[in-house]
Protein backbone atom coordinates (compact mmCIF):
# COMPACT_ATOMS: atom_id res chain seq x y z
CA UNK A 1 0.00 0.00 0.00
CA UNK A 2 2.93 2.33 0.49
CA UNK A 3 3.32 2.19 -3.27
CA UNK A 4 0.16 4.28 -3.58
CA UNK A 5 1.91 7.19 -1.97
CA UNK A 6 4.85 7.03 -4.31
CA UNK A 7 2.88 6.84 -7.53
CA UNK A 8 0.91 9.94 -6.76
CA UNK A 9 2.99 12.19 -8.98
CA UNK A 10 4.73 9.89 -11.43
CA UNK A 11 2.44 8.27 -13.98
CA UNK A 12 -1.23 7.75 -14.36
CA UNK A 13 -0.94 4.24 -15.71
CA UNK A 14 0.64 2.54 -12.66
CA UNK A 15 -2.06 4.01 -10.43
CA UNK A 16 -4.85 2.86 -12.73
CA UNK A 17 -3.38 -0.62 -13.03
CA UNK A 18 -2.91 -0.88 -9.30
CA UNK A 19 -6.43 0.40 -8.67
CA UNK A 20 -7.93 -2.17 -11.02
CA UNK A 21 -5.85 -4.97 -9.54
CA UNK A 22 -6.90 -4.07 -6.01
CA UNK A 23 -10.55 -4.26 -7.06
CA UNK A 24 -9.96 -7.64 -8.72
CA UNK A 25 -8.11 -8.92 -5.69
CA UNK A 26 -10.79 -7.91 -3.26
CA UNK A 27 -13.52 -9.54 -5.29
CA UNK A 28 -11.72 -12.77 -6.14
CA UNK A 29 -10.33 -13.34 -2.67
CA UNK A 30 -13.81 -13.32 -1.17
CA UNK A 31 -14.47 -16.58 0.62
CA UNK A 32 -17.00 -19.08 -0.69
CA UNK A 33 -17.60 -16.98 -3.74
CA UNK A 34 -20.12 -14.92 -1.76
CA UNK A 35 -21.12 -11.82 -3.54
CA UNK A 36 -21.04 -9.53 -0.55
CA UNK A 37 -20.81 -6.51 -2.72
CA UNK A 38 -21.48 -4.08 0.07
CA UNK A 39 -18.57 -5.25 2.15
CA UNK A 40 -16.12 -5.07 -0.76
CA UNK A 41 -17.26 -1.60 -1.61
CA UNK A 42 -16.75 -0.61 2.03
CA UNK A 43 -13.23 -2.09 2.02
CA UNK A 44 -12.32 -0.10 -1.07
CA UNK A 45 -13.83 3.03 0.38
CA UNK A 46 -11.87 2.65 3.59
CA UNK A 47 -8.63 2.20 1.69
CA UNK A 48 -9.36 5.37 -0.17
CA UNK A 49 -10.11 7.11 3.10
CA UNK A 50 -6.67 6.39 4.56
CA UNK A 51 -4.89 7.38 1.37
CA UNK A 52 -6.94 10.57 1.19
CA UNK A 53 -5.87 11.57 4.69
CA UNK A 54 -2.18 11.17 3.97
CA UNK A 55 -2.40 12.75 0.54
CA UNK A 56 -4.21 15.81 1.85
CA UNK A 57 -1.59 16.25 4.56
CA UNK A 58 1.09 16.29 1.90
CA UNK A 59 -0.74 18.59 -0.47
CA UNK A 60 -1.70 21.19 2.10
CA UNK A 61 1.75 21.30 3.62
CA UNK A 62 2.76 24.31 1.60
CA UNK A 63 -0.64 25.83 1.00
CA UNK A 64 -2.02 28.88 2.73
CA UNK A 65 -4.70 28.40 5.38
CA UNK A 66 -8.20 27.79 3.99
CA UNK A 67 -10.71 30.57 4.44
CA UNK A 68 -13.91 28.53 4.51
CA UNK A 69 -15.65 25.37 3.36
CA UNK A 70 -16.03 26.55 -0.21
CA UNK A 71 -12.31 27.25 -0.32
CA UNK A 72 -11.68 23.67 0.73
CA UNK A 73 -14.04 22.29 -1.93
CA UNK A 74 -12.35 24.35 -4.62
CA UNK A 75 -9.02 22.97 -3.50
CA UNK A 76 -10.39 19.43 -3.82
CA UNK A 77 -11.71 20.18 -7.31
CA UNK A 78 -8.53 21.75 -8.56
CA UNK A 79 -5.30 20.84 -6.82
CA UNK A 80 -6.36 17.56 -5.28
CA UNK A 81 -8.08 16.23 -8.40
CA UNK A 82 -5.17 17.33 -10.57
CA UNK A 83 -2.71 15.56 -8.33
CA UNK A 84 -4.55 12.25 -8.46
CA UNK A 85 -6.23 12.32 -11.88
CA UNK A 86 -4.17 14.85 -13.81
CA UNK A 87 -7.19 16.99 -14.53
CA UNK A 88 -9.60 19.22 -12.65
CA UNK A 89 -13.21 18.65 -11.80
CA UNK A 90 -15.29 19.96 -14.69
CA UNK A 91 -18.18 21.37 -12.72
CA UNK A 92 -18.83 22.16 -9.07
CA UNK A 93 -22.34 22.87 -7.84
CA UNK A 94 -23.57 23.53 -4.35
CA UNK A 95 -26.76 24.41 -2.61
CA UNK A 96 -24.74 26.45 -0.10
CA UNK A 97 -26.18 24.29 2.61
CA UNK A 98 -23.56 21.59 2.81
CA UNK A 99 -24.23 19.64 -0.38
CA UNK A 100 -21.70 19.74 -3.20
CA UNK A 101 -21.83 17.94 -6.51
CA UNK A 102 -18.56 17.43 -8.35
CA UNK A 103 -18.87 16.51 -11.97
CA UNK A 104 -16.08 14.84 -13.88
CA UNK A 105 -16.95 14.39 -17.54
CA UNK A 106 -14.10 12.05 -18.26
CA UNK A 107 -13.29 10.27 -15.04
CA UNK A 108 -9.91 8.63 -15.48
CA UNK A 109 -10.70 5.45 -13.63
CA UNK A 110 -13.77 4.82 -15.78
CA UNK A 111 -12.47 5.89 -19.17
CA UNK A 112 -10.89 2.50 -19.84
CA UNK A 113 -14.00 0.68 -18.76
CA UNK A 114 -16.55 1.79 -21.30
CA UNK A 115 -17.82 4.75 -23.30
CA UNK A 116 -21.48 4.50 -22.59
CA UNK A 117 -23.75 2.20 -20.71
CA UNK A 118 -21.86 -1.04 -21.08
CA UNK A 119 -20.62 -2.47 -17.75
CA UNK A 120 -22.64 0.15 -15.88
CA UNK A 121 -23.36 -2.35 -13.11
CA UNK A 122 -19.63 -2.60 -12.39
CA UNK A 123 -19.08 1.12 -12.14
CA UNK A 124 -19.66 1.37 -8.37
CA UNK A 125 -16.61 -0.80 -7.70
CA UNK A 126 -14.47 1.65 -9.60
CA UNK A 127 -15.85 4.64 -7.78
CA UNK A 128 -15.65 3.36 -4.21
CA UNK A 129 -11.97 4.08 -3.71
CA UNK A 130 -12.30 7.62 -4.99
CA UNK A 131 -15.29 8.29 -2.75
CA UNK A 132 -13.16 7.23 0.18
CA UNK A 133 -10.30 9.35 -1.09
CA UNK A 134 -12.43 12.48 -1.01
CA UNK A 135 -13.94 11.60 2.36
CA UNK A 136 -10.48 11.00 3.84
CA UNK A 137 -9.09 14.19 2.40
CA UNK A 138 -11.94 16.25 3.84
CA UNK A 139 -11.76 14.48 7.18
CA UNK A 140 -8.12 15.44 7.52
CA UNK A 141 -9.14 19.07 7.18
CA UNK A 142 -11.72 18.64 9.91
CA UNK A 143 -14.70 18.27 7.59
CA UNK A 144 -16.91 15.27 8.21
CA UNK A 145 -18.81 14.12 5.17
CA UNK A 146 -20.58 11.37 3.30
CA UNK A 147 -19.40 10.91 -0.27
CA UNK A 148 -21.35 9.00 -2.89
CA UNK A 149 -20.98 8.69 -6.61
CA UNK A 150 -23.37 8.17 -9.44
CA UNK A 151 -22.82 7.45 -13.07
CA UNK A 152 -25.27 7.09 -15.92
CA UNK A 153 -23.12 7.36 -19.01
CA UNK A 154 -19.45 6.52 -18.69
CA UNK A 155 -16.89 7.96 -18.41
CA UNK A 156 -18.76 10.91 -16.93
CA UNK A 157 -19.69 10.69 -13.26
CA UNK A 158 -20.81 12.81 -10.36
CA UNK A 159 -19.55 12.77 -6.81
CA UNK A 160 -21.92 14.02 -4.21
CA UNK A 161 -20.52 15.31 -0.94
CA UNK A 162 -22.81 15.83 2.03
CA UNK A 163 -21.15 17.77 4.81
CA UNK A 164 -22.08 16.47 8.23
CA UNK A 165 -22.45 19.19 10.79
CA UNK A 166 -20.83 17.91 13.97
CA UNK B 1 17.23 24.61 20.48
CA UNK B 2 14.02 23.72 22.22
CA UNK B 3 13.42 22.44 25.70
CA UNK B 4 10.08 20.97 24.76
CA UNK B 5 8.35 20.04 21.51
CA UNK B 6 4.76 18.88 21.22
CA UNK B 7 2.37 17.83 18.49
CA UNK B 8 -1.31 18.21 19.32
CA UNK B 9 -4.14 16.64 17.35
CA UNK B 10 -7.05 18.67 16.10
CA UNK B 11 -9.15 17.30 18.95
CA UNK B 12 -6.60 18.85 21.30
CA UNK B 13 -4.94 15.76 22.72
CA UNK B 14 -1.19 15.21 22.44
CA UNK B 15 0.10 13.04 19.63
CA UNK B 16 3.67 13.53 20.69
CA UNK B 17 5.38 15.39 23.47
CA UNK B 18 9.04 15.39 24.27
CA UNK B 19 10.89 17.52 26.75
CA UNK B 20 14.33 17.87 28.14
CA UNK B 21 14.58 15.64 31.22
CA UNK B 22 14.31 17.82 34.30
CA UNK B 23 12.88 17.40 37.75
CA UNK B 24 9.51 18.70 36.81
CA UNK B 25 8.63 17.61 33.28
CA UNK B 26 4.96 18.00 34.05
CA UNK B 27 5.36 21.76 33.96
CA UNK B 28 6.15 21.52 30.25
CA UNK B 29 3.00 19.51 29.69
CA UNK B 30 1.11 22.22 31.54
CA UNK B 31 2.76 24.99 29.54
CA UNK B 32 1.84 23.30 26.27
CA UNK B 33 -1.70 22.75 27.49
CA UNK B 34 -2.22 26.39 28.41
CA UNK B 35 -0.70 27.50 25.13
CA UNK B 36 -3.57 25.77 23.32
CA UNK B 37 -5.93 28.54 24.43
CA UNK B 38 -3.66 31.12 22.87
CA UNK B 39 -3.54 29.07 19.68
CA UNK B 40 -7.34 29.00 19.52
CA UNK B 41 -7.44 32.76 20.02
CA UNK B 42 -4.95 33.38 17.27
CA UNK B 43 -6.72 31.12 14.80
CA UNK B 44 -10.08 32.75 15.34
CA UNK B 45 -8.47 36.17 15.10
CA UNK B 46 -7.07 35.28 11.69
CA UNK B 47 -10.58 34.93 10.34
CA UNK B 48 -11.40 38.49 11.24
CA UNK B 49 -8.20 40.24 10.19
CA UNK B 50 -8.93 40.89 6.56
CA UNK B 51 -7.47 37.90 4.82
CA UNK B 52 -3.78 38.71 5.05
CA UNK B 53 -2.46 36.43 7.75
CA UNK B 54 -2.97 33.08 6.10
CA UNK B 55 0.31 31.72 7.26
CA UNK B 56 0.62 28.54 9.19
CA UNK B 57 3.23 29.94 11.58
CA UNK B 58 1.65 31.68 14.55
CA UNK B 59 4.73 33.18 16.10
CA UNK B 60 5.34 33.79 19.77
CA UNK B 61 2.30 32.64 21.69
CA UNK B 62 3.27 33.94 25.08
CA UNK B 63 6.37 34.45 27.17
CA UNK B 64 6.64 33.19 30.72
CA UNK B 65 9.36 34.02 33.20
CA UNK B 66 11.64 31.27 32.05
CA UNK B 67 10.31 30.23 28.69
CA UNK B 68 8.96 31.41 25.38
CA UNK B 69 6.29 29.40 23.60
CA UNK B 70 5.85 29.36 19.81
CA UNK B 71 3.00 27.89 17.83
CA UNK B 72 2.19 26.62 14.33
CA UNK B 73 -1.04 25.14 13.02
CA UNK B 74 -1.30 23.04 9.87
CA UNK B 75 -4.26 23.07 7.50
CA UNK B 76 -5.28 19.79 9.02
CA UNK B 77 -5.66 21.58 12.37
CA UNK B 78 -2.72 19.81 13.95
CA UNK B 79 -0.75 22.07 16.23
CA UNK B 80 2.95 22.14 16.84
CA UNK B 81 4.26 23.83 19.96
CA UNK B 82 7.89 24.63 20.64
CA UNK B 83 9.08 25.83 24.04
CA UNK B 84 12.47 27.48 24.29
CA UNK B 85 14.43 28.86 27.18
CA UNK B 86 13.99 32.61 27.61
CA UNK B 87 17.67 33.05 28.21
CA UNK B 88 18.34 31.79 24.71
CA UNK B 89 18.16 35.18 23.04
CA UNK B 90 20.22 34.18 20.06
CA UNK B 91 17.36 32.11 18.66
CA UNK B 92 15.78 34.11 15.84
CA UNK B 93 12.33 34.03 14.33
CA UNK B 94 13.68 32.51 11.13
CA UNK B 95 15.24 29.65 12.99
CA UNK B 96 12.02 28.90 14.80
CA UNK B 97 10.15 28.98 11.49
CA UNK B 98 12.57 26.51 9.98
CA UNK B 99 12.21 24.23 13.00
CA UNK B 100 8.46 24.20 12.44
CA UNK B 101 8.99 23.53 8.74
CA UNK B 102 11.11 20.50 9.54
CA UNK B 103 8.53 19.27 12.02
CA UNK B 104 5.76 19.69 9.48
CA UNK B 105 7.71 17.83 6.80
CA UNK B 106 8.48 14.97 9.14
CA UNK B 107 4.90 14.91 10.37
CA UNK B 108 3.62 14.66 6.81
CA UNK B 109 5.86 11.66 6.27
CA UNK B 110 4.42 10.05 9.40
CA UNK B 111 0.87 10.69 8.17
CA UNK B 112 1.64 8.99 4.87
CA UNK B 113 3.08 5.95 6.58
CA UNK B 114 0.54 3.18 6.06
CA UNK B 115 1.46 1.65 9.40
CA UNK B 116 0.48 4.77 11.24
CA UNK B 117 -3.16 5.48 12.02
CA UNK B 118 -4.05 9.15 12.13
CA UNK B 119 -5.10 9.92 15.65
CA UNK B 120 -2.63 7.55 17.26
CA UNK B 121 0.45 8.76 19.05
CA UNK B 122 3.47 9.19 16.84
CA UNK B 123 5.95 6.38 17.19
CA UNK B 124 8.25 7.00 14.30
CA UNK B 125 12.01 6.76 14.73
CA UNK B 126 12.51 9.22 11.92
CA UNK B 127 10.30 11.74 13.66
CA UNK B 128 12.13 11.14 16.94
CA UNK B 129 15.38 11.82 15.13
CA UNK B 130 14.19 15.13 13.74
CA UNK B 131 12.96 16.21 17.14
CA UNK B 132 16.19 15.15 18.86
CA UNK B 133 18.08 17.31 16.44
CA UNK B 134 16.14 20.32 17.70
CA UNK B 135 16.19 19.71 21.39
CA UNK B 136 18.71 21.04 23.82
CA UNK B 137 21.29 18.34 24.34
CA UNK B 138 22.01 17.73 28.00
CA UNK B 139 24.81 15.60 29.35
CA UNK B 140 22.43 13.03 30.75
CA UNK B 141 20.48 12.34 27.55
CA UNK B 142 21.41 9.18 25.70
Amino acid sequence: LSAWRRTRMADEAPFQFLHNEVIQYIYTSAENGETENGRHIATLENMGFRVGQGLMERLTKDAARFKDELDIMKFVCKDFWTCVFKKQIDNLRTNHQGIYVLQDNKFRLLSQLSAGKQYLEHAPKYLAFTCGLVRGALSNLGVKSIVTAEVSIMPACKFQIMIQKM
Amino acid sequence: MAVCIAVIAKENYPLYIRSVPTQNELKFHYTVHTSLDVVEEKISAVGKSLGDQRELYLGLLYPTEDYKVYGYVTNSKVKFVIVVDSSNTSLRDNEIRSMFRKLHNSFTDVMCNPFHSPGNTIQSKAFDGIVSGMMVQTASTV
